[in-house]
């Protein structure tokens, strides 16, 4: 009934303001108005510029402001902190010209409408004014195209050395994290060599493989203070790691591994305090569009403080040890390496012992 | 009494039209060479196409601002891509993507404005009869046309039309097992598009040659109105960048069905791993920016060019700066050619490119503010007559403005790490280049209505649209900032599944609404414009007073535009307002020899130039005029 007695409404609505604007405009005929250059209309829309300036800028103005905690992220990374405080910069210097050119815009087209007694000014050119508004831009832009590359050639600099390193593979639709375990070296990989259960395609002709352990579903985590050098991987389409607290994003290209190094400020706990949300994570989101669950292809991961981190490493088994069938793949002249890499050996003794 | 004169001419007009139109439909208007023809035929598709691709962005915007809705009633139209339950299809979501953004960037913002009105004003506004080759102008729309229809049919496909974003990256788009789109909807994607560029080459050509060679006496290029040089820059542009999207296409094409690897490399999906080694992605990202970035001046120039001309019409000021206007077209123009990376910056791209386009793309903002400001010069202490068409330049300046700051963010690759793929750039480019353009565009129909139709559109209809899209498109963009800041990504079917993202749920219903609004805003527009080609007031001969060429063709202008000799030129289109002139506007027909009473000194110097012409003339052309 609601949805039939809308329609009504609208229809009516429209009828009245056909109607209205018909009988202004039989008006205007009639009385022989329309041939007038600018009519009242003229002055309506005139009023209008400076109506539309008010309103929309104080609700620009009142969004802004009152609502700022809540489009305004928090921020847990080193690198983050710089681009913040670009970004900010970079607001209110164009914010300043957005509002003094749309001041100008709307008042001067309110302040110069038609009137029968002026006449425009012919004022065609002058070469001083254009050259000040083309430098001063230009310095503008000069000195934040300066302090954005400072901070991007650092941002995109080669990682530290003590990096801790992980993998993250994106492939549609979900994330998986491998880290490099005790050896700290990742092994390689070939994609020739991924089946339903190795995603990686880790490749255990490698030795370094053999200890590699593994995250695919929970969180993963991550150690607070410690530059982490992320290298990214697809393995079918185009995805893209996004952090969006760490202000981190870096495309994960199929045949090309990308990377991108940060430290994290804050850990897990810290945020849930900060944001006064007990519920929070931190996620690896996925932003580029791969297809159907794009939108749900994220990863959870903790932030902890290094201790924490290292202790939860310590407890996870390497991939090898939980899938020893993969032992086959091993060549014969490293299999005993790999047993005691991936603590399959240690493994094989503990259930004996419980055995007996 | 002025109805009876009305009729009497409606009357005379009428006889006029049967003694020279012979033609039937066919003739008439399928192989019409005459550019405003072809002209009109573009803006219909253009505007045809706009509601399609608008209407389209209504269905995703409801499924964006109103999760839960039950999409059943949907089902007559869409049949199988609303599940059981009343969802939006997410593959179909993508596919609904994709297809608004081919439709709005090529379809209507190429298509419908360049093809509108360079056809149109071109040789109207030089001084030519026709353009360079009619039979090419004819073929750009035929090809116009075919890759129309191809594109069209495949949103018909069971598999659905291309579904990988309107850049349609590989492997993404290479791979139908990837997604559905990439299957024959991709295919039909190509086609369209190989056409369509076809389309826009051969038109270009045509543009450019026009302009270069068929100016009629007098018409030198400082004395060409800046719709003339935007178009030209335009057309230039295009044709230096189209072919590489051909490029892209084409390795695209091979890689899909040739088993090449110009794009694929060492991929593993539905179970198996592909033989492709070697090929990189990034390449195509490469070529199709190439492209990409031009292609979004290649819109945006057309309608600074209208702009320019109907701010200084309506101000009854010359417009102010017209060479510097040039040089920052001409600044447009060259730098738009090498900041196409800055689309790239988190591509996985080395980081000193990063660098370099993050220069280059910053210089680019330069000449954009330098039309800003003489834009705002220009309505300075003028005599401003709010027409619809002003009314919407005005309203182009305003969200140019908004849309090209928040580049000067995304053109800092530092900046860009947070805001790439976020709703930060969906609200910067349909302010800077969807809002900006379709300005352009509706500014350039009201304004040249008269000249194309005879008739006027109706006034209190135009307000009425103006208004209610120049507050439609800041409620449904600007409130976009605000998300993307947050960090919001693209192309995404759901913002609830996560909590960070869920917080933003009324804004997004807000957004769709005001969509929604601003969508059946463009109804009015529909019935002004078809409804006033038939019943609209017959125009004046100049019913803005514009100092152009075009105005002084009869109101309905035949093949060949003047029925006469082309009209000499002897000045420069913007003596608005000049003192000492009786009138506030001189056209460009108007001799030197006649406005002793306004002419600047130099122009007094020109006087004895154009009596030496009007010899030679006598000499060369023995019969009287």
């Amino acid at each position: 009934m609601t949805q039939f007695l809308i329609a009504v409404g609208v229809v009516l609505f429209l009828v009245i303001l056909f109607t209205v604007l018909r009988i202004l405009k039989l008006l205007n005929v009639a009385r022989g108005t329309d041939k007038k250059y600018a009519s009242t209309g003229n002055k309506v829309n005139a009023m209008l510029f400076m109506v539309f300036l008010v309103v929309m800028g104080g609700l620009m103005t009142w969004y802004s402001i009152a609502e700022f905690d809540k489009y305004d992220p928090a921020v847990a990374s080193e690198h983050g902190v710089v681009t913040d405080r670009l970004f900010w910069i970079t607001m209110a210097v164009t914010g300043f010209i957005f509002i003094l050119t749309h001041i100008l815009l709307f008042y001067f087209s309110y302040r110069y409408q038609y009137k029968e007694t002026s006449k425009a000014l012919f004022y065609p050119d002058n070469s001083k004014l254009e050259v000040i508004w083309t430098v001063i831009p230009a310095i503008v832009l000069a000195v934040l195209v300066f302090s954005g590359w400072k901070a991007w050639t650092d941002i995109t600099a080669k990682a530290p050395d003590d990096s801790e390193i992980i993998e993250i593979m994106g492939y549609q639709f979900a994330w998986t994290v491998r880290y490099p375990g005790t050896d700290e070296q990742l092994g390689e990989y070939d994609y020739r060599l991924i089946d339903a259960q190795n995603i990686w395609g880790m490749d255990f002709t490698d030795k370094a493989s053999f200890d590699d352990l593994t995250v695919s579903s929970g969180e993963f985590h991550v150690p607070k203070g410690k530059p982490v050098l992320l290298k990214i991987r697809a393995r079918d389409v185009l995805h893209s790691v996004y952090i969006p607290e760490f202000r981190l994003k870096q495309d994960a290209v199929p045949g090309m591994p990308t990377r991108f190094w940060f430290t994290a400020t804050k850990t897990t706990e810290e945020m849930r305090e900060e944001l006064g949300d007990p519920d929070f994570n931190y996620n690896v989101f996925c932003t580029e569009v791969c297809g159907r669950a794009h939108f749900s292809m994220r990863l959870r991961f903790v932030v902890d403080e290094p201790e924490d981190y290292e202790a939860w490493k310590a407890e996870r088994k390497p991939w090898l040890q939980g899938n020893p069938d993969y032992l086959a793949k091993v060549p014969s002249d490293l299999k005993d390496l790999a047993m005691v890499s991936a603590g399959i050996e240690e493994q094989n003794k503990v259930e004996a012992e419980k055995i007996n | 009494m002025a109805t009876a004169n009305i009729e009497h001419a409606v009357e005379h007009d009428h006889v006029h039209e049967e003694e020279h139109h012979h033609g039937n439909f066919i003739t008439t208007y399928i192989f019409s060479q005459d550019h405003k023809m072809i002209a009109k035929q573009y803006l219909i598709s253009g505007i045809l196409w706009a509601f399609l691709g608008g209407l389209l962005s209504i269905i995703f915007r409801l499924q964006l601002g109103f999760p839960e809705m039950d999409m059943s009633f949907l089902k007559p139209f869409l049949g199988g891509w609303i599940s059981e339950t009343g969802s939006l299809d997410p593959e179909f979501y993508l596919a609904l993507v994709t297809m608004h953004g081919t439709i709005m960037v090529f379809f209507v913002l190429t298509a419908g404005l360049s093809g509108t009105f360079s056809n149109f004003l071109i040789p109207l506004q030089i001084g030519a009869r026709d353009m360079a080759s009619g039979f090419m102008n004819m073929l750009s729309y035929w090809f116009f046309f075919l890759a129309s229809v191809i594109m069209l049919s495949s949103l018909f496909l069971e598999t659905g039309p291309a579904a990988g974003g309107w850049v349609v990256y590989p492997p993404l788009s290479a791979l139908p097992q990837a997604i559905q789109g990439s299957g024959m909807g991709m295919t039909l994607w190509l086609v369209a598009m190989v056409f369509f560029i076809a389309s826009t080459l051969l038109g270009g050509i045509n543009y450019i040659t026009t302009i270069i060679n068929l100016r009629t006496k007098g018409m030198s290029f400082a004395r060409l109105p800046l719709t003339i040089w935007a178009f030209f820059l335009t057309a230039i542009i295009g044709l230096l960048s189209f072919p590489v999207l051909v490029a892209a296409a084409l390795l695209l094409v091979f890689d899909r069905s040739f088993g090449t690897s110009f794009y694929l490399s060492e991929i593993f999906i539905n179970g198996e791993a592909l033989p492709n080694i070697g090929g990189s992605p990034i390449l195509y990202q490469h070529l199709f920016w190439f492209l990409g970035h031009p292609e979004v001046y290649i819109v945006l120039l057309p309608a600074l060019g209208i702009t320019s001309e109907i701010i200084a019409t309506n101000s009854r000021k010359p417009i102010f700066g017209y060479r510097a206007m040039i040089g920052s077209m001409l600044g447009i123009t060259i730098l738009s050619f090498v900041v196409w990376a800055h689309h790239m910056f988190v591509s996985g791209l080395n980081p000193f490119l990063g660098s370099i386009f993050m220069f280059l793309t910053l210089i680019i903002a330069v000449p954009s503010a330098v039309k800003v400001f003489n834009y705002l010069t220009t309505l300075w202490k003028g005599n401003i007559r709010f027409t619809t068409a002003m009314m919407f330049s005005i309203g182009l300046v305003s969200v140019f403005i908004s849309g090209g700051l928040t580049g000067i963010f995304l053109g800092n690759s530092a900046i860009d790490i947070q805001l790439h793929d976020t709703y930060f750039v969906v609200a910067h480019f349909h302010l800077v280049m969807g809002s900006a353009s379709f300005f352009g565009l509706m500014a350039g129909v009201y304004h040249w209505f008269p000249k194309m139709f005879g008739r006027m559109m109706d006034k209190g209809l135009g307000y009425v649209h103006f208004w209610l899209t120049f507050a439609g498109i800041y409620l449904v963009f600007f409130p976009m900032h605000y998300i993307g800041i947050a960090g919001f990504p693209r192309r995404y079917y759901s913002f609830t599944t996560f909590d960070p993202f869920g917080a933003f749920t009324d804004l997004n219903m807000f957004i769709s609404i005001a969509a929604i609004l601003t969508f059946f805003g463009q109804l009015v527009f529909a019935y002004n414009f078809f409804n006033s080609i038939f019943r609209g007031r017959l125009a004046p001969l100049n019913p803005w007073k514009s100092n152009t060429l075009e105005w002084t063709t009869p109101r309905n202008p035949g093949h060949g535009n003047w029925p006469g000799e082309i009209p000499t030129v002897y000045r420069w289109p913007y003596d608005y307002s000049k003192p000492g002139a009786p009138e506030d506007y001189i056209p460009q027909t108007v001799p030197f020899s006649e406005t002793p009473e306004s002419n600047l000194p130099y122009e007094n110097e020109s006087i004895g130039i154009e009596r030496e012409g009007e010899k030679t003339e006598k000499m060369d052309e023995p019969h009287a005029k």
